[in-house]
């Protein structure tokens, strides 16, 4: 009889890449349905531009690279990339929009770094961000809320409009997004900042047609979605909850005190979690195995990290949201938080 | 005489090539990055670098025996700067509206690692002729690689070459400018500093890359390999 000797850890899930990566794009469907119930049916386009750009690109570069194609299509890693860019971004944005962001995340962010598990920033969010800055008008032309739209766009439309600018009868994006006082709509988030620098009150802020009783008409339902979505993914232990949870503590108490201190100049907390990709950043973006700090611990400080960048962001910073920055930000620290939070292996250490 | 010419040619590939202060030095980078956002910006600090370069080079050249070797560094400041104030007098007075362009930057020639680097050295220990060339070839070095840098930035945000061109030679140059394409929405990243970085991240890897493939493609020498013979047969 032989004994067969492994390495520790000896207990371990035996999940692959490819399953965790299926977990985490099957947790976002929630979400995405409450997006196409809130604003249409453009994310599905936007989803299969980026998922064809993302196959394309992978396979470029794996090749380029001298490595199996196919290896790099079953790991799925692309697809989640792709899935989050394309929900991070406005729903009728230009067709090259999201084509460019794509690219440029897998094969600039992803393989030039020595592609899967070599990343140093998060893909999805790197691209994001360099849409954000380079075409800073489409980038933050949401379309309003369905119920609050003068014009109905319909599935014809909506492709027509991502890919030549106009609906059938004409209207360019501009105009879909007026209410019915003729003035253009801004995001939640984007109409608080300005209204608050301008100042107005948060109450009369809040007192626009786009926000409902929880927050940003749709956004607040958006956001509950992907908070269920990344319970199920705390439940599968797919994520651990330090990352999330530190996320939501680091903006959410600073957030609190602040308002305290100036309740009618400041968002609430309430309004700080149900926003822009709050949600989203938090179970499925900052969560990210290969870019975030490894440790429990370490996860924690970095979720603390991000979630207070958010906040200082939000609230003093220049764009309207801030997740995408945070979580980059927070990125180029996970070699420092790694060094200082590395456990200590059993039967070394400890006290002298 | 002919190891006088192989000094002179070693001096250009080392400057242009192999010792690239840009590329390989990997010095100077901030005015590298900052202004290269056109090929006219490029070119205009590249020819005030190259320019301040050769003048210090040969100065330091030429005082190194008289330099106690404790306080060799201030001198060299002192050197260099008197050098970038003369160019900075020449630009404000000749083109003035690149001399805007350029701002802060062409005073920050002085803090220009490859300059102190160049007059440590190599021109501090060698004569002034060796110490002017040397200067003139890792001047042109960082010259090339700041108008490669800004022509590709240039393309990538504006679409254009050559753009602002009379600014730094004249009223002719004008017409120097080509439109290659013309978009509503430029890529503004490739303009803003991340541009600058990523791009010259790119020009890295593709040195690298020509020096591997060069490496692999080289005659290699062909060994003769000659066996005692140990069986007989």
């Amino acid at each position: 009889m032989t004994f067969k000797i492994a390495a520790s850890p000896h207990a371990h899930q035996r999940r692959t890449t490819q399953q965790v990566m299926r977990w985490v794009y099957l947790a976002l469907i929630p979400g995405v349905l409450a997006q196409t119930y809130f604003f249409g049916f453009g994310v599905y386009v936007q989803l299969a531009l980026a998922l064809l750009t993302a196959w394309a690109a992978e396979g470029i570069a794996m090749r380029l690279r001298g490595r199996p194609v196919a290896h790099a299509w079953q790991d799925h890693t692309a697809i989640v990339t792709a899935v989050l860019l394309a929900i991070s971004i406005p729903a009728l944005a230009p067709w090259w929009i999201i084509v460019m962001g794509t690219a440029f995340a897998i094969i600039v962010v992803k393989h030039v770094y020595g592609g899967v598990g070599q990343n140093l920033f998060n893909p999805a969010m790197a691209g994001y961000v360099l849409l954000l800055i380079s075409f800073p008008v489409q980038m933050t032309s949401w379309p309003i809320p369905n119920e609050l739209a003068q014009l109905q766009v319909s599935i014809s439309d909506t492709v027509s409009l991502i890919f030549s600018g106009f609906t059938q009868a004409g209207y360019n994006l501009e105009q879909l997004r007026m209410g019915a006082d003729g003035i253009t709509m801004a995001t939640p988030l984007d109409s608080l900042r300005n209204d608050l620098n301008h100042q107005m009150t948060l109450s009369e802020a809040l007192s626009k047609p786009i926000f409902g009783e929880l927050g940003g008409i749709g956004w607040a339902w958006i956001n509950i979605a992907f908070l269920l979505g990344g319970l199920v993914l705390i439940k599968q232990k797919i994520i651990s909850w330090h990352i999330p949870g530190g996320f939501l503590v680091g903006l959410l108490v600073p957030a609190a005190i602040y308002w305290l201190f100036n309740p009618d100049q400041a968002i609430t907390p309430m309004l700080h979690a149900l926003s822009g990709a709050t949600m989203l950043g938090a179970f499925f973006i900052a969560t990210d195995p290969v870019t975030a700090a490894t440790s429990n611990k370490g996860r924690w400080l970095f979720g603390l990290l991000v979630g207070f960048l958010v906040f200082v962001i939000r609230t003093w910073g220049g764009y309207p949201d801030a997740v995408a920055f945070a979580v980059l930000l927070a990125n180029m620290t996970v070699p420092v938080i790694d060094k200082y939070t590395q456990p200590v292996a059993y039967g070394h250490g400890g006290r002298s | 005489m002919s190891n006088e010419v192989n000094t002179y040619k070693e001096l250009t590939w080392q400057g242009l090539w192999n010792n690239n202060p840009a590329l390989v030095q990997l010095l100077g980078l901030c005015p590298l990055l900052a202004v290269t956002a056109t090929v006219t910006n490029a070119l205009g600090l590249g020819l005030a670098t190259l320019l301040v370069l050769v003048g210090s080079n040969i100065t330091v050249s030429l005082v190194r025996e008289f330099v106690p070797k404790e306080i060799r560094i201030p001198v060299f400041v002192m050197v260099i700067a008197t050098f970038v104030t003369v160019i900075q007098l020449l630009m404000n007075a000749y083109v003035y509206g690149l001399y805007q362009a350029l701002g802060i930057f062409i005073p920050l020639i002085v803090t220009n690692c490859a300059i102190i680097g160049r007059a440590e050295a190599y021109a501090s220990k060698n004569p002034w002729h060796h110490a002017a060339f040397d200067g003139l070839m890792m001047g042109l070095g960082f010259t090339l690689v700041l108008v490669l840098l800004g022509g590709i930035r240039e393309i990538l945000g504006n679409g254009t070459l050559f753009d602002g061109a009379n600014l730094l030679l004249g009223e002719w140059a004008a017409d120097l400018r080509v439109e290659l394409f013309s978009v509503d929405y430029p890529l503004l990243l490739a303009i803003l500093p991340p541009g600058a970085f990523i791009v010259m991240g790119f020009i890295i890897a593709g040195k690298n890359w020509i020096d591997n493939y060069r490496a692999a493609h080289a005659e290699k020498p062909e060994r003769h390999v000659t066996r005692a013979r140990v069986t007989s047969q």
